[in-house]
């Protein structure tokens, strides 16, 4: 089984085949879309996880970049600045998948990225914007 | 076993004064008992690091030649009071760029100046005799300022609200975002740490009181804006809800920012994070008992921030350490909580004032006239009237 996060960058004039819906009937692959911009006639992104054996992983990708899309391992990421943070924990307070945590005795802030879902609630809640994500 | 302030100051000044942070000595007198702590112990470090919006710089900038009277000022682009003296100023940390809005305001000036970066002073005025140049664009940074100094009319309240949300929508507040139907709770207090709280009833900390503030000496100036010694309080007489306030005055050349940090809440404003770190005397078994006190024995009132009024529903109490185990329970709910005050900054604040005052020789000051108690003023709402009902 392969895990990875894709970078999907859409043409503005796609096929308009249901791509994802592709992936998963087609593909036996499961995609978790973390992140997407997409509207019609423009250039759109979208940051998918995507989970399924390896050679339908392959396949998968290259009926992506057959449907005109550039497919790259994802590059996005949400970036922690240890300078400016003062580990006052407000992002705790919203972070639904306990990603950001408080360790129970220095109460300094613990980041763990695998159980980040990219929806970026802690980036505007930061008070001091030391919380950023990479898109 | 009282000891006076006399005393304890000659022991700080010969550095044999025995010192401990709160959470130090609330651990003592737990394995000892609060007597012989009280015995063993002469002060008693206490701090807190939360955003703090009642806070700001008076600056003089010295005169131009030929010189100004600055009626219009700001600094990289935040406006700053042109209400005083030709070239002095007052600027709070919640004003907002005229530019990038609460992405940079006051606070953000103050943190740039204390990196020493050179700050843009642009201002105009309305050219006199004595003082003939209209407008004036510079650069400034705090080596180049004649005076730069603190005063913060409310700092280190006395304990805080825990907010909750119990509308259908995501609401942005002072005390962050505070997610629809009790999806979160915050809070805001060091707890055990926070001064005032090891203090309920104003017995050393008053006016004149000599503390730390954003890392450089400062003294309380005055009681803080609305200072209200009359809110609930608990078995141990200390208040469950926002009750105390200190004004403060130091030495913006003197602090570090390293303990004052800019902030910007979304859809609220500007504020900034305010180090403020306070030494009790062990005067006696009545303030040791109060020192001793722990996460455990102090308690928060829950507010319905959902609900728009100058009085906000309560929905019970919780101690400071249930809110620190990250979940509570509000109205049969779990509700998972976060901090906005800043423990580890609070500790590091009291472990360096042990420093000051162990080894240093930073002696205390008695106060020069104690804050209102209770039975004093009360604190007044603003009610709306118009000219005729006068």
């Amino acid at each position: 089984m392969a895990r990875k996060r894709l970078d999907l960058t859409f043409p503005p004039r796609q096929s308009l085949k249901p791509v994802i819906y592709h992936l998963v009937k087609d593909y036996d692959l499961v995609p978790n879309i973390l992140r997407a911009q997409i509207h019609p006639a423009q250039e759109g992104r979208m940051v998918l996880e995507v989970t399924g054996p390896k050679e339908a992983f392959q396949a998968g990708v290259a009926f992506l970049e057959e449907q005109g899309l550039t497919v790259s391992e994802a590059a996005s990421d949400i970036v922690l600045d240890d300078e400016r943070c003062v580990d006052c924990g407000l992002c705790t307070a919203v972070c639904k998948p306990d990603a950001l945590t408080l360790d129970p005795d220095t109460q300094k802030l613990r980041f763990d990225k695998d159980k980040c879902v990219y929806c970026e609630a802690c980036v505007i809640a930061c008070p001091r914007r030391a919380i950023s994500l990479t898109f | 076993m009282a000891k006076s302030w006399e005393e304890i100051n000659a022991r700080i000044a010969s550095g044999d004064a025995v010192v401990l942070t709160a959470e130090e000595f609330g651990a003592l007198a737990a394995d000892e008992g609060v007597s012989a702590a009280a015995k063993r112990v002469d002060v008693v470090t206490t701090a807190t690091f939360g955003p703090m919006c009642s806070s700001g710089v008076v600056l003089n900038f010295g005169h131009s030649d030929p010189p100004i009277r600055m009626t219009e000022i700001t600094l990289n682009d935040v406006p700053a009071s042109g209400g005083l003296a030709a070239v002095d100023t007052y600027l709070g940390v919640t004003e907002a760029s005229t530019v990038r809005g609460i992405e940079y305001g006051g606070a953000h000036v103050i943190e740039d100046l204390l990196r020493g970066r050179a700050v843009r002073l642009k201002a105009s005025g309305p050219g006199t005799d004595c003082y003939p140049r209209t407008e004036i664009d510079t650069w400034v940074t705090l080596d180049d300022l004649n005076q730069a100094y603190f005063f913060n009319p409310r700092n280190a309240y006395q304990n805080y609200a825990v907010a909750v949300n119990t509308t259908d929508r995501v609401l942005h507040t002072y005390l962050g975002t505070l997610l629809p139907r009790l999806g979160n709770a915050t809070y805001c207090s060091a707890g055990a740490l926070s001064p005032l709280l090891n203090d309920p009833t104003y017995r050393t900390i008053g006016i004149g009181s000599r503390i730390f503030v954003a890392g450089a000496p400062g003294y309380v100036a005055w009681e803080g804006t609305q200072h209200n010694p009359h809110t609930d309080r608990d078995a141990h007489g200390v208040p469950v809800r926002p009750a105390g306030t200190i004004a403060v005055i130091a030495d913006l050349k003197q602090a570090s920012p390293e303990y004052f940090s800019a902030a910007t809440f979304t859809g609220y404003g500007v504020s900034s994070f305010v180090g403020i770190g306070v030494p009790i005397p062990v005067l006696d078994e009545e303030i040791a008992a109060t020192l001793a006190l722990t996460d455990a024995d102090l308690t928060a009132t829950i507010y319905d921030y959902g609900v728009q009024r100058r009085s906000r529903p309560s929905l019970g109490t919780v101690s400071y350490a249930e809110l620190r185990s990250g979940c509570i329970e509000v109205e049969g709910k779990r509700v998972p909580t976060g901090p906005i005050s800043s423990l580890p900054k609070a500790r590091a604040i009291a472990a360096e004032l042990k420093r000051w005052v162990a080894e240093a020789g930073f002696t205390l000051s008695a106060p020069a006239q104690l804050f209102p108690q209770v039975g004093s003023q009360t604190t007044k709402p603003l009610e709306i009237r118009t000219g005729e009902a006068i």
